[in-house]
Protein backbone atom coordinates (compact mmCIF):
# COMPACT_ATOMS: atom_id res chain seq x y z
CA UNK A 1 0.00 0.00 0.00
CA UNK A 2 1.15 3.25 -1.00
CA UNK A 3 2.01 5.66 1.29
CA UNK A 4 1.93 8.86 -0.54
CA UNK A 5 -0.88 11.13 0.13
CA UNK A 6 -2.02 15.01 -0.54
CA UNK A 7 -0.79 17.99 0.67
CA UNK A 8 -4.51 18.77 1.29
CA UNK A 9 -4.64 15.34 3.32
CA UNK A 10 -1.80 16.24 5.63
CA UNK A 11 -2.98 19.85 6.33
CA UNK A 12 -6.49 18.10 7.02
CA UNK A 13 -4.66 16.54 9.77
CA UNK A 14 -2.61 19.57 11.52
CA UNK A 15 -4.83 22.09 13.53
CA UNK A 16 -4.43 25.27 15.32
CA UNK A 17 -2.50 24.86 18.24
CA UNK A 18 -0.31 21.50 17.06
CA UNK A 19 3.05 21.24 18.60
CA UNK A 20 4.77 20.71 15.00
CA UNK A 21 7.98 19.45 14.36
CA UNK A 22 10.19 20.20 11.51
CA UNK A 23 13.22 18.83 10.12
CA UNK A 24 16.18 20.84 8.41
CA UNK A 25 19.20 22.72 9.62
CA UNK A 26 19.14 26.79 8.19
CA UNK A 27 17.95 25.76 4.57
CA UNK A 28 19.39 22.29 4.27
CA UNK A 29 16.89 19.60 4.57
CA UNK A 30 13.92 21.13 5.25
CA UNK A 31 10.61 19.95 4.22
CA UNK A 32 9.68 23.26 2.04
CA UNK A 33 6.65 21.98 0.07
CA UNK A 34 5.07 21.13 3.67
CA UNK A 35 5.78 24.71 4.80
CA UNK A 36 3.88 26.55 2.10
CA UNK A 37 1.11 24.35 2.62
CA UNK A 38 0.96 25.43 6.54
CA UNK A 39 1.42 29.00 5.32
CA UNK A 40 -1.06 28.64 2.58
CA UNK A 41 -3.72 27.16 4.34
CA UNK A 42 -3.36 29.90 7.58
CA UNK A 43 -2.59 27.64 10.35
CA UNK A 44 -2.24 29.52 13.35
CA UNK A 45 -0.79 29.36 17.07
CA UNK A 46 1.49 26.47 16.29
CA UNK A 47 4.55 25.22 18.54
CA UNK A 48 7.44 25.11 16.27
CA UNK A 49 9.81 22.62 16.96
CA UNK A 50 13.02 23.29 14.57
CA UNK A 51 17.03 23.84 15.09
CA UNK A 52 16.55 27.03 13.69
CA UNK A 53 14.66 29.54 12.12
CA UNK A 54 16.08 29.68 8.84
CA UNK A 55 16.84 32.43 6.68
CA UNK A 56 14.81 35.50 5.47
CA UNK A 57 12.08 34.45 3.15
CA UNK A 58 13.16 30.79 2.64
CA UNK A 59 11.96 27.33 5.25
CA UNK A 60 10.86 27.55 8.69
CA UNK A 61 11.37 31.44 8.34
CA UNK A 62 7.97 31.87 6.69
CA UNK A 63 6.10 30.48 9.53
CA UNK A 64 7.69 33.38 11.50
CA UNK A 65 7.04 35.99 9.01
CA UNK A 66 3.67 34.66 8.56
CA UNK A 67 2.55 34.31 12.01
CA UNK A 68 1.63 30.66 11.81
CA UNK A 69 3.76 30.18 15.08
CA UNK A 70 2.93 31.43 18.29
CA UNK A 71 6.12 29.76 19.79
CA UNK A 72 9.13 28.61 18.50
CA UNK A 73 11.56 26.28 20.56
CA UNK A 74 14.98 26.14 18.88
CA UNK A 75 18.90 26.03 19.43
CA UNK A 76 19.43 29.14 16.99
CA UNK A 77 17.83 32.45 15.84
CA UNK A 78 20.60 34.27 13.94
CA UNK A 79 20.05 33.77 10.29
CA UNK A 80 17.06 35.34 10.45
CA UNK A 81 16.55 38.14 12.29
CA UNK A 82 12.67 38.61 12.12
CA UNK A 83 12.68 35.61 14.94
CA UNK A 84 14.81 37.84 17.08
CA UNK A 85 12.79 40.65 16.60
CA UNK A 86 9.53 39.06 17.35
CA UNK A 87 11.17 37.87 20.64
CA UNK A 88 12.45 41.18 21.28
CA UNK A 89 8.88 42.81 21.07
CA UNK A 90 7.03 39.63 22.98
CA UNK A 91 4.84 39.02 19.81
CA UNK A 92 6.60 35.69 19.77
CA UNK A 93 7.62 33.11 22.48
CA UNK A 94 11.47 31.65 21.50
CA UNK A 95 12.62 29.63 23.94
CA UNK A 96 16.44 28.57 23.08
CA UNK A 97 18.04 25.40 23.80
CA UNK A 98 21.66 24.25 23.18
CA UNK A 99 21.58 22.30 20.02
CA UNK A 100 22.90 18.92 21.59
CA UNK A 101 20.40 19.10 24.09
CA UNK A 102 17.41 19.34 21.67
CA UNK A 103 18.21 16.74 19.48
CA UNK A 104 18.99 14.49 22.49
CA UNK A 105 15.66 15.34 24.20
CA UNK A 106 13.61 14.68 21.08
CA UNK A 107 15.72 11.42 20.55
CA UNK A 108 14.85 10.56 24.39
CA UNK A 109 10.85 10.95 23.72
CA UNK A 110 11.52 8.97 20.95
CA UNK A 111 13.56 6.14 22.60
CA UNK A 112 10.87 5.91 25.61
CA UNK A 113 13.51 7.26 28.26
CA UNK A 114 12.52 9.28 30.93
CA UNK A 115 15.12 12.32 30.21
CA UNK A 116 18.90 12.26 30.55
CA UNK A 117 21.70 13.91 31.95
CA UNK A 118 23.87 16.12 30.39
CA UNK A 119 27.23 18.76 31.35
CA UNK A 120 25.95 21.08 28.61
CA UNK A 121 24.48 24.43 30.02
CA UNK A 122 25.96 23.68 33.80
CA UNK A 123 27.10 27.15 35.22
CA UNK A 124 24.63 29.39 32.63
CA UNK A 125 21.55 30.44 32.17
CA UNK A 126 20.47 27.15 30.92
CA UNK A 127 20.23 25.71 33.79
CA UNK A 128 17.73 27.50 35.55
CA UNK A 129 14.38 25.56 36.64
CA UNK A 130 16.19 22.05 35.81
CA UNK A 131 17.42 19.48 38.46
CA UNK A 132 21.05 19.39 39.20
CA UNK A 133 22.30 15.65 39.65
CA UNK A 134 26.00 14.39 40.51
CA UNK A 135 27.62 11.57 39.20
CA UNK A 136 30.84 10.50 40.15
CA UNK A 137 31.45 13.96 41.28
CA UNK A 138 30.67 15.16 37.77
CA UNK A 139 27.41 17.51 37.52
CA UNK A 140 24.88 17.21 34.92
CA UNK A 141 21.50 18.82 34.39
CA UNK A 142 18.48 16.78 33.63
CA UNK A 143 16.99 16.81 30.63
CA UNK A 144 13.43 15.67 29.94
CA UNK A 145 11.98 14.74 26.74
CA UNK A 146 10.43 16.75 24.07
CA UNK A 147 7.49 15.24 21.78
CA UNK A 148 5.05 16.90 19.05
CA UNK A 149 1.61 16.07 17.58
CA UNK A 150 3.19 16.55 13.92
CA UNK A 151 6.76 15.48 12.45
CA UNK A 152 7.20 17.15 8.72
CA UNK A 153 10.84 15.71 7.38
CA UNK A 154 12.63 16.11 4.33
CA UNK A 155 14.40 12.94 3.00
CA UNK A 156 16.06 12.13 -0.12
CA UNK A 157 14.26 8.73 -1.06
CA UNK A 158 11.71 7.17 0.32
CA UNK A 159 9.61 4.00 -1.08
CA UNK A 160 5.72 2.71 -0.58
CA UNK A 161 6.48 1.12 2.85
CA UNK A 162 7.89 4.76 4.18
CA UNK A 163 11.79 3.32 4.10
CA UNK A 164 13.42 6.87 4.03
CA UNK A 165 16.85 7.41 2.87
CA UNK A 166 18.79 11.03 3.87
CA UNK A 167 21.30 12.75 1.83
CA UNK A 168 24.92 14.10 3.17
CA UNK A 169 23.78 17.19 5.91
CA UNK A 170 20.31 17.18 4.97
CA UNK A 171 20.03 14.19 7.62
CA UNK A 172 20.52 16.53 10.57
CA UNK A 173 17.25 16.34 12.73
CA UNK A 174 15.00 14.59 10.42
CA UNK A 175 14.83 11.02 11.42
CA UNK A 176 15.20 11.62 15.17
CA UNK A 177 12.26 14.21 14.47
CA UNK A 178 10.11 11.08 13.34
CA UNK A 179 10.35 8.81 16.36
CA UNK A 180 8.83 11.48 18.72
CA UNK A 181 5.56 12.90 17.10
CA UNK A 182 2.36 10.66 17.19
CA UNK A 183 2.00 11.72 13.38
CA UNK A 184 5.13 11.88 10.74
CA UNK A 185 4.90 13.07 7.28
CA UNK A 186 7.77 13.28 5.00
CA UNK A 187 8.89 15.23 1.95
CA UNK A 188 11.17 12.95 -0.41
CA UNK A 189 12.47 14.05 -3.92
CA UNK A 190 12.64 10.31 -4.89
CA UNK A 191 9.93 8.56 -4.88
CA UNK A 192 9.63 4.48 -5.19
CA UNK A 193 6.31 3.63 -6.05
CA UNK A 194 6.36 -0.28 -7.19
CA UNK A 195 9.54 -1.03 -5.78
CA UNK A 196 11.99 -0.65 -2.52
CA UNK A 197 15.06 0.08 -1.21
CA UNK A 198 17.77 -2.23 -0.07
CA UNK A 199 17.25 -3.11 3.85
CA UNK A 200 20.72 -1.33 4.10
CA UNK A 201 20.04 1.55 2.26
CA UNK A 202 17.46 2.42 4.69
CA UNK A 203 18.64 5.64 7.44
CA UNK A 204 15.21 5.63 8.63
CA UNK A 205 12.66 2.03 9.00
CA UNK A 206 9.37 3.15 7.16
CA UNK A 207 7.59 2.22 10.17
CA UNK A 208 8.45 5.80 12.09
CA UNK A 209 6.60 7.47 8.85
CA UNK A 210 2.93 8.08 8.17
CA UNK A 211 2.52 9.78 5.04
CA UNK A 212 5.11 10.78 2.14
CA UNK A 213 4.48 13.64 -0.39
CA UNK A 214 6.45 14.09 -3.55
CA UNK A 215 8.10 17.45 -3.39
CA UNK A 216 10.86 18.50 -5.90
CA UNK A 217 14.45 19.13 -5.34
CA UNK B 1 49.21 40.34 7.51
CA UNK B 2 46.29 41.87 9.40
CA UNK B 3 45.30 40.66 13.05
CA UNK B 4 42.52 38.06 11.51
CA UNK B 5 45.29 36.22 9.46
CA UNK B 6 47.75 36.78 12.30
CA UNK B 7 45.61 34.42 14.94
CA UNK B 8 44.65 32.45 12.50
CA UNK B 9 47.81 31.34 11.81
CA UNK B 10 48.87 31.06 15.48
CA UNK B 11 46.01 28.85 16.25
CA UNK B 12 46.23 26.56 13.48
CA UNK B 13 50.00 25.61 15.00
CA UNK B 14 47.95 24.44 18.10
CA UNK B 15 46.81 21.28 15.80
CA UNK B 16 48.17 18.17 15.61
CA UNK B 17 48.12 15.35 13.16
CA UNK B 18 45.38 13.23 13.58
CA UNK B 19 43.00 15.63 15.60
CA UNK B 20 39.51 15.65 14.90
CA UNK B 21 38.69 19.68 14.88
CA UNK B 22 35.22 21.87 14.96
CA UNK B 23 35.99 25.50 13.83
CA UNK B 24 33.01 28.01 14.53
CA UNK B 25 31.79 30.54 12.37
CA UNK B 26 33.86 33.31 11.22
CA UNK B 27 37.45 33.95 12.15
CA UNK B 28 37.63 30.28 13.35
CA UNK B 29 37.11 29.45 9.71
CA UNK B 30 40.14 30.65 8.84
CA UNK B 31 42.12 28.69 10.97
CA UNK B 32 41.37 25.76 8.28
CA UNK B 33 43.68 27.98 5.71
CA UNK B 34 46.62 27.84 7.30
CA UNK B 35 47.62 23.82 7.76
CA UNK B 36 50.67 22.60 7.14
CA UNK B 37 50.62 20.18 4.46
CA UNK B 38 52.28 17.35 6.57
CA UNK B 39 49.29 17.93 9.29
CA UNK B 40 46.45 16.06 8.77
CA UNK B 41 43.28 17.15 10.79
CA UNK B 42 39.40 16.51 10.07
CA UNK B 43 36.99 18.92 10.36
CA UNK B 44 34.08 18.34 12.13
CA UNK B 45 30.84 20.12 11.13
CA UNK B 46 27.74 20.09 13.69
CA UNK B 47 25.25 20.40 11.07
CA UNK B 48 26.06 15.93 10.70
CA UNK B 49 29.55 15.12 8.81
CA UNK B 50 33.39 14.67 9.29
CA UNK B 51 35.70 15.86 6.14
CA UNK B 52 34.89 19.47 5.84
CA UNK B 53 36.43 20.28 2.85
CA UNK B 54 36.72 23.97 1.32
CA UNK B 55 34.65 26.27 -0.56
CA UNK B 56 33.59 25.05 -3.90
CA UNK B 57 34.08 26.72 -6.61
CA UNK B 58 30.84 28.91 -7.93
CA UNK B 59 28.32 27.28 -9.94
CA UNK B 60 29.41 23.39 -8.28
CA UNK B 61 27.95 24.08 -4.98
CA UNK B 62 25.80 21.27 -3.35
CA UNK B 63 22.31 22.02 -1.84
CA UNK B 64 23.35 19.33 0.82
CA UNK B 65 26.32 20.11 2.26
CA UNK B 66 26.97 23.48 4.06
CA UNK B 67 28.75 23.82 7.35
CA UNK B 68 26.93 25.19 10.54
CA UNK B 69 26.95 28.69 9.14
CA UNK B 70 24.61 27.78 6.36
CA UNK B 71 27.58 28.58 3.74
CA UNK B 72 28.46 25.76 1.20
CA UNK B 73 31.34 24.03 1.65
CA UNK B 74 32.53 20.41 0.20
CA UNK B 75 32.93 17.10 2.00
CA UNK B 76 36.34 15.91 1.31
CA UNK B 77 37.35 11.91 0.56
CA UNK B 78 37.10 9.86 3.49
CA UNK B 79 34.10 12.03 4.66
CA UNK B 80 31.28 10.62 6.72
CA UNK B 81 27.56 11.69 7.34
CA UNK B 82 25.14 11.21 10.16
CA UNK B 83 22.43 12.74 11.63
CA UNK B 84 22.31 15.73 14.57
CA UNK B 85 22.09 13.13 17.89
CA UNK B 86 25.24 11.43 16.56
CA UNK B 87 26.79 14.42 15.87
CA UNK B 88 26.19 15.58 19.66
CA UNK B 89 27.54 12.40 20.11
CA UNK B 90 30.72 13.25 18.66
CA UNK B 91 31.20 16.68 20.44
CA UNK B 92 29.41 15.84 24.04
CA UNK B 93 31.41 12.23 23.83
CA UNK B 94 35.01 14.02 24.16
CA UNK B 95 35.29 13.03 20.54
CA UNK B 96 36.51 16.15 19.42
CA UNK B 97 40.09 16.85 20.06
CA UNK B 98 40.05 20.71 19.80
CA UNK B 99 37.36 23.37 19.04
CA UNK B 100 37.99 26.94 18.01
CA UNK B 101 35.14 29.68 19.05
CA UNK B 102 34.82 33.56 19.32
CA UNK B 103 34.56 35.07 21.99
CA UNK B 104 32.52 38.32 23.76
CA UNK B 105 34.42 38.27 26.60
CA UNK B 106 36.27 35.01 28.05
CA UNK B 107 37.63 35.67 31.97
CA UNK B 108 40.11 34.17 34.20
CA UNK B 109 38.48 31.59 35.38
CA UNK B 110 38.00 30.26 31.59
CA UNK B 111 34.35 30.94 31.47
CA UNK B 112 33.41 31.96 28.08
CA UNK B 113 30.50 34.27 27.35
CA UNK B 114 29.72 34.48 23.31
CA UNK B 115 26.18 33.43 22.57
CA UNK B 116 23.88 36.45 23.74
CA UNK B 117 23.74 40.05 24.40
CA UNK B 118 20.55 40.42 26.66
CA UNK B 119 17.98 42.89 25.07
CA UNK B 120 20.37 43.33 22.06
CA UNK B 121 21.20 40.21 20.08
CA UNK B 122 19.79 37.21 20.59
CA UNK B 123 20.95 34.64 18.54
CA UNK B 124 21.02 31.36 20.45
CA UNK B 125 24.22 29.27 21.74
CA UNK B 126 23.14 26.57 18.80
CA UNK B 127 25.97 24.13 19.36
CA UNK B 128 28.28 25.69 21.22
CA UNK B 129 27.42 25.11 24.55
CA UNK B 130 27.44 21.68 23.49
CA UNK B 131 30.98 22.07 22.28
CA UNK B 132 32.56 23.59 24.91
CA UNK B 133 32.06 21.64 27.15
CA UNK B 134 32.61 18.34 25.03
CA UNK B 135 35.66 19.00 23.46
CA UNK B 136 38.92 17.96 24.64
CA UNK B 137 40.76 21.54 24.19
CA UNK B 138 39.15 24.50 23.84
CA UNK B 139 40.59 27.47 22.01
CA UNK B 140 38.96 31.15 21.99
CA UNK B 141 40.04 32.74 19.19
CA UNK B 142 39.02 36.76 19.04
CA UNK B 143 40.57 40.21 18.72
CA UNK B 144 42.26 41.24 21.54
CA UNK B 145 39.65 44.23 22.53
CA UNK B 146 35.92 44.86 21.57
CA UNK B 147 35.23 47.60 18.77
CA UNK B 148 35.03 50.12 21.10
CA UNK B 149 38.34 49.36 22.26
CA UNK B 150 37.56 48.30 25.49
CA UNK B 151 39.22 44.74 27.53
CA UNK B 152 37.18 41.63 26.48
CA UNK B 153 39.56 39.34 28.47
CA UNK B 154 38.26 40.16 32.28
CA UNK B 155 38.56 39.48 35.50
CA UNK B 156 34.36 38.23 35.51
CA UNK B 157 32.02 37.57 32.57
CA UNK B 158 29.61 40.16 32.93
CA UNK B 159 27.47 38.68 29.80
CA UNK B 160 25.56 35.13 30.25
CA UNK B 161 27.77 32.18 30.07
CA UNK B 162 28.42 29.79 27.15
CA UNK B 163 30.29 27.43 29.36
CA UNK B 164 31.60 27.71 32.92
CA UNK B 165 35.62 27.08 33.51
CA UNK B 166 36.12 25.34 29.79
CA UNK B 167 38.44 27.58 28.07
CA UNK B 168 41.93 26.16 27.71
CA UNK B 169 43.61 28.88 25.62
CA UNK B 170 43.22 32.80 24.20
CA UNK B 171 44.58 33.22 20.95
CA UNK B 172 44.49 37.12 20.32
CA UNK B 173 46.51 39.49 18.00
CA UNK B 174 48.34 40.76 20.81
CA UNK B 175 48.87 37.66 23.24
CA UNK B 176 48.71 33.82 23.64
CA UNK B 177 47.21 33.35 27.14
CA UNK B 178 47.08 30.04 28.45
CA UNK B 179 44.11 29.20 31.26
CA UNK B 180 45.69 27.58 33.87
CA UNK B 181 44.40 26.96 37.72
CA UNK B 182 46.13 30.08 38.94
CA UNK B 183 45.41 32.13 36.21
CA UNK B 184 46.02 33.32 32.92
CA UNK B 185 49.56 33.04 31.91
CA UNK B 186 50.70 35.24 29.58
CA UNK B 187 52.84 32.50 27.18
CA UNK B 188 53.55 34.62 24.00
CA UNK B 189 53.08 38.36 22.76
CA UNK B 190 52.68 40.00 19.32
CA UNK B 191 56.30 41.39 17.80
CA UNK B 192 56.79 44.77 18.63
CA UNK B 193 54.65 44.66 22.24
CA UNK B 194 55.51 44.95 25.62
CA UNK B 195 54.05 42.80 28.37
CA UNK B 196 52.72 46.25 29.80
CA UNK B 197 50.83 47.20 26.08
CA UNK B 198 49.34 43.46 26.44
CA UNK B 199 48.08 43.73 30.82
CA UNK B 200 47.08 47.75 29.69
CA UNK B 201 44.79 45.81 27.49
CA UNK B 202 43.54 43.15 29.50
CA UNK B 203 41.48 43.57 32.67
CA UNK B 204 42.25 40.00 33.89
CA UNK B 205 45.53 40.00 35.48
CA UNK B 206 47.86 38.33 33.87
CA UNK B 207 51.01 35.77 35.16
CA UNK B 208 54.08 36.18 33.24
CA UNK B 209 55.61 32.74 31.71
CA UNK B 210 58.96 32.37 32.47
CA UNK B 211 59.22 30.94 28.94
CA UNK B 212 57.00 34.09 27.63
CA UNK B 213 58.25 34.40 23.76
CA UNK B 214 57.51 36.99 20.85
CA UNK B 215 54.44 34.61 18.66
CA UNK B 216 56.05 32.77 15.93
CA UNK B 217 53.86 31.85 12.83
Amino acid sequence: MSKLITLEAVTNRIRDGMVVMIGGFIDVGVPNLLIDALVETGKKNLTIIANDTGTPGNGVAKLVENKVASKVIASHIGTNPETGRQLNSGETEVKLIPQGTLVERIRAAGAGLGGFLTPTGVGTIAEEGKKKITVQNKEYLLEIPLKADVAIIKAFKGDSKGNLRFRRAARNFNPIMATAATYVVAEVEEYLESDWMDPDEVMLPGIFVDAIVKGGE
Amino acid sequence: MNSRELIARRVAKELQDGDVVNLGIGMPTMVANYIPNEINITFQSENGFLGLGPVPPEGEEDKDVTNAGGKPVTILPGGACFDSSFSFLIIRGGHVDVTVLGALEVDEQGNLANWMIPGKIVPGMGGAMDLVVGAKKVIVSMEHLTKKGEPKILKQCQLPLTASKQVNLIVTEMAVIEVAPEGLVLKEIAPGLTVEKVQENTEAKLIISPELKVIEL
